[in-house]
């Protein structure tokens, strides 16, 4: 690998360079994060004042707007996870297991939305803030795994074992992810079936459509930012911590010289 | 494929010797049963209607006790270390020690499940319904928590974890489970579909279960 010169590397082997990957993000992440702010606050205007009313959902249809991009970004965030512990297991990339780390938090969070903002608009549709349908549950269930993940990393003091074990454990939970996807076409439940991403077409009005978009590609910005923070702040403690390691192990070397020369 | 089989034969004769593990499971399964009915109240009609979900639920509860026991006495003396060692693949090991756990404890609570079942008021047509499904679906109890079993190993406690980690892999078993005894018992048609879904959850299980728990036992020996 060291004999490798940077141009016959792949472009993941090359921004798997924590060097070149804090110089290209600490340029990327303000023109992102603001990008994101813009796109957010443009999708929450056309949400309050330009999409209107549902017919039969009246204004709780705008709770969706929040909804629909959380719960695709709770997917995408497992996904991330995902991918990158399988390029740990690997392919040993040195970055692979600091975005899966800095992922779970991020996609702990849209899932949490996603489950509260889905119960505030089930009590006025439904009925009811809870029901045990496969949508729900499954996403619940996606939930618990996050949280496994998170509990099973600080619960191993090894940090290199601990993360390659959630990295198996990672790669294992991904099977939730097709539950998830299709439980509302396997089982015929409450919650409604896929109406965006079809193939033929969107079963939604472009009024309403239109905004939820934007809040996604909004929403989908926020999550690379935030990961991209994440992930920033991963590799700068993980050089603090390495640079305290030096500093402990030359002074016990200092102590060790001074100790053998006073002998 | 003879090292599988000692290794097999190995793992029954410690946990019927031991006898211990197996003991705590049934305990267990016997008490949160008897737990239900006493918070619950004594209602025999609702004890009827939730008697095949509380048998499930009581079940995995008592096989997630004994999961932590799967690996740990191995890798405390070292003969996990040997085993890794030697010729059979570590994969087929986790599959060994997984099938012997099914054999040595999710057999034995499924055959326990119709006795506690009177205590609960089960009905007499759910009887072979609960120990089918629960012979068709404890396999998948017992692999896919070698996974979690052999991912806190070395954890702090460790058996918090466990449960942390291998409840979400569980919930399709039980929801299957319980939809085939449903099915079944409210139309004839309904419970095919559904048993052969818990099977194939088994079966899949079969397969992931012991690859994840190898891989996730080679990294503790490195």
């Amino acid at each position: 690998m060291k004999t490798k010169d940077a141009t016959s590397q792949s472009w993941t082997q090359r921004l798997a360079n924590p060097t070149r990957f804090m110089r290209l993000s600490g340029i990327v992440l303000p023109w992102l994060t603001a990008v994101a702010v813009a796109v957010i606050g443009y999708g929450l205007y056309l949400t309050f004042f330009v999409a209107p009313p549902d017919y039969q959902q009246g204004e709780t249809v705008k709770i969706m707007f929040i909804h629909v991009p959380a719960a695709w970004l709770a997917m995408m965030g497992y996904l991330i996870i995902a991918i990158s512990s399988f390029g740990l297991l690997v392919f040993r990339h040195p970055l692979a297991d600091v975005s899966a780390k800095a992922a779970a938090p991020i996609g702990a969070a849209f899932t949490l939305l996603a489950l509260i903002t889905g119960s505030l608009w089930g009590k006025p549709m439904w009925g009811t803030y809870w029901v045990w349908d496969a949508r729900l549950t499954s996403v619940l269930i996606l939930f618990f795994l996050y949280l496994g993940l998170m509990a099973l990393r600080s619960s191993l003091d090894d940090e290199a074992l601990a993360a390659k074990q959630t990295a198996v454990l990672g790669l294992a939970g991904v099977v939730i992810l097709p539950i998830i996807k299709f439980s509302v076409d396997w089982w015929n439940t409450l919650h409604q079936p896929a109406s965006v991403v079809k193939l033929d077409g969107p079963a939604i009005h472009s009024s309403i459509l239109v905004p939820l978009m934007v809040n996604a590609v909004g929403f989908s910005l926020l999550f690379f930012a935030l990961h991209l923070k994440a992930m920033r702040n991963e590799v700068l403690r993980r050089r603090v911590k390495a640079m305290r390691m030096a500093e402990v192990n030359e002074a016990a070397h200092n102590q060790d010289a001074a100790a053998a020369t006073a002998v | 494929m003879s090292g599988f089989i000692t290794l097999l034969k190995r793992d029954l004769l410690l946990a019927v010797r031991e006898g211990g593990a197996l003991g705590t499971a049934l305990g267990f399964y016997l008490i949160v049963v008897t737990l239900m009915p006493l918070g619950l109240g004594p209602d025999l009609n609702l004890l009827t209607r939730i008697a095949p979900g509380v048998l499930w639920v009581a079940l995995l509860l008592a096989a997630l006790l004994s999961l932590p026991r799967l690996f740990e006495a191995d890798h405390d003396d070292g003969s996990l270390d040997v085993l890794a060692l030697g010729s059979l693949p570590l994969e087929l090991v986790a599959a060994s020690k997984s099938l012997a756990h099914w054999i040595s404890t999710g057999i034995p609570l499924a055959l326990m499940a119709p006795v506690l079942g009177i205590l609960l008021n089960l009905e007499a047509r759910a009887y072979p319904l609960v120990i089918g499904t629960m012979l068709a679906g404890t396999p998948a109890i017992s692999f896919l928590g070698s996974i979690g079993a052999a991912l806190t190993l070395k954890t702090r406690r460790g058996g918090l974890l466990l449960a942390l980690l291998v409840l979400p892999f569980y919930v399709p078993t039980l929801i299957f489970g319980i939809s085939a005894i449903s099915a079944a018992l409210t139309s004839p048609q309904g419970f095919q579909a559904s048993f052969l879904i818990l099977m194939a959850i088994s079966l899949v299980s079969m397969v992931l279960g012991p690859v994840a728990a190898a891989a996730a036992l080679r990294q503790h020996m490195q």
